[in-house]
């Protein structure tokens, strides 16, 4: 269904390797207009990394990142700790994303379309967790973004305040048409509402598009049946299993030594 | 003033016949509290990005550089603001490129250049035979002897600081809330940072005639700290902190005037004031303001 739409920005065979240490290998992500690709993966996969080379922060030790020409970005950094002793409110925050100067009115509609219209006068720093993450989340949108990175956008925010924003997220998708590249290591809420999944551990361990199949073996397996009974769920195959925590574990069923690959 | 040619001359003026007034002192008070506001002016707005960078101990890293610049200064023949200059900024570009080094936070990194070049500076200074270097001048400040000459260079370099700073402002703020939010936005956040690195390097060259070697850290982060509570946004902060800045000079050397101190720590010291009032009016509402 997506197979047509324009490809927004595409990643292929990415390895990045701080200091001799290999971080990320044999990476692919391509992400189209219209599309919601989750980037899922266990403290330490390398998705946060993924991300920097993705953005153009940091240069892939191997292999490519291609943009669409004139492409837009808007970001989501994964926390903004901005020091206290700077006097900033949300309005002049969210003027600083725009080279040329954003309205009052534009900042105002931006922020009711996060949902978020009654801190436009308040000091970034006394925002609640919540917030702070609709305040971000509108000063990626301010840009008019042809793409859409955010990392882990519901950090710090409570249950009903991250299937909130998650919605929102899809929301955003359909009105605006952007591309969504998004970073989350709980696949719960994450995986109803988005077309690709990336599942990264250092590698990619598996991708494809969560379906809502009521009773996937593998899922069961990684997750527990109760889980997978209740979320929505891949389809596609691994070829090797993970623990709770998302480490990579030997044979498909076998909780115990972790394979050596990647 | 350091870098002009009291050294050679010794015509230091003392407080005794300051309290004669006559036409010739009045100009040197009005040529102190000229190059003092030029570099208040600069010195704020400079300083309240010092605060918000937590980069208090860079500023003052960067200042005890200073001194090696004044005795190389000596040593080659030029103008010491030359050398002053010429020093600051390189440890300024050095430190920069320090900051990628792994495995050494920079705090420390800071510790080792600073401490190194100060060493270097008071060594150097010693091996200087033909003139011997008022070191009590440079540690804390001579403003009183500032000639003309030095007042129209300190305006000339704070108003080109100044220019650049207003021109660099919007990319400075977005890449001091977060760099690589700024650097996705477009801002290329490494040459903007370094261009304030040699800002303040500059400022730091200017603020070191005013108050000092010891006690140029003062003149950025206490203005900028002092108006924190009244401020609503970061341009009425740096606006506000050259400001208070201003009111420092003057009130420093009236207090230096009249009660015969020293001008560079009395400025400080009335900087201090204006933060423990500043504190107090921050008091009640401490949460975020």
């Amino acid at each position: 269904m997506m197979g047509t739409a324009k490809v927004l920005i595409e990643a292929t065979d990415v390895a990045v390797a701080f200091s001799g240490h290999t971080v990320l290998s044999g990476v692919d992500v391509r992400v189209r207009a219209g599309e919601i690709v989750t980037l899922i993966g266990p403290n330490g996969a390398g998705k946060t990394t993924l991300v920097r080379v993705i953005l153009g922060l940091i240069k892939p030790t191997r292999g490519t990142v291609q943009r669409q020409k004139g492409l837009t970005v808007g970001y989501m950094p994964q926390r903004l700790t901005i020091d206290p002793a700077m006097p900033i409110t949300v309005k002049r925050f969210l003027q600083l994303g725009v080279a040329r100067g954003l309205t009052v009115a534009a900042c105002e509609r931006v922020l009711a379309d996060v949902g978020a219209k009654h801190v436009l006068r308040q000091s970034m720093q006394g925002l609640s967790g919540g917030e702070m993450q609709r305040v971000l989340l509108a000063r990626a949108l301010v840009r008019q973004p042809d793409l859409l990175v955010l990392d882990e956008p519901v950090q710090g925010v409570d249950l009903t305040g991250q299937a909130e924003l998650y919605r929102l997220v899809q929301t955003i998708r359909e009105q605006r048409g952007v591309g969504v590249l998004m970073v989350s290591h709980d696949l719960h809420v994450v995986m109803a509402q988005t077309d690709h999944v990336i599942c990264l551990n250092r590698h990619v361990c598996c991708a494809g598009h969560p379906e809502v199949v009521s009773r996937d073996p593998q899922f069961s397996a990684l997750f527990g049946l109760d889980v997978a009974a209740a979320l929505a769920v891949y389809t596609h195959r691994h070829d090797h299993t993970h623990d709770l925590d998302g480490h990579v574990l030997g044979e498909p069923g076998v909780l115990g030594e972790p394979c050596d690959h990647g | 003033m350091f870098w002009g040619n009291r050294v050679f001359w010794g015509n230091r003026v003392t407080m005794d016949n300051l309290m004669t007034f006559d036409w010739r002192l009045d100009g040197f008070m009005v040529r102190a509290a000229l190059a003092g506001l030029a570099v208040a002016l600069v010195a704020g707005p400079l300083g309240a990005f010092v605060v918000w960078r937590r980069m208090a101990y860079f500023g003052g890293a960067l200042s005890h550089t200073a001194l090696l610049g004044v005795a190389l200064g000596f040593v080659v023949g030029v103008n010491p603001l030359f050398g002053v200059s010429f020093v600051v900024v390189a440890v300024a570009l050095i430190l920069s490129g320090l900051q990628r080094v792994r495995g050494l936070s920079l705090d420390t990194l800071l510790g080792v250049v600073a401490h190194a070049a100060l060493a270097a500076g008071l060594m150097v200074a010693a091996t200087l035979d033909r003139v011997r270097i008022d070191l009590m001048g440079y540690l804390f400040g001579d403003i009183l002897a500032v000639g003309w000459t030095d007042v129209a260079a300190t305006w000339t370099i704070a108003v080109v600081v100044l220019a650049v700073l207003v021109g660099l402002w919007k990319k400075l703020l977005s890449a001091t809330v977060h760099a690589d939010l700024a650097e996705v936005e477009g801002v290329n956040v490494r040459r903007t940072d370094l261009a304030f690195m040699l800002l303040l390097a500059l400022v730091v060259a200017l603020a070191m005639q005013v108050v000092g070697i010891l006690l140029v850290t003062a003149m950025l982060i206490i203005p900028a700290s002092a108006v924190r509570s009244v401020s609503r946004t970061p341009e009425a902060m740096a606006v506000l902190a050259a400001v208070a800045g201003g009111l420092a000079v003057i009130a420093g050397l009236a207090a230096s005037y009249q009660f015969d101190l020293p001008a560079g720590p009395s400025i400080v010291a009335a900087a201090a004031v204006l933060f423990g009032v500043g504190l107090v009016s921050l008091w009640p509402k401490s949460k975020g303001v």
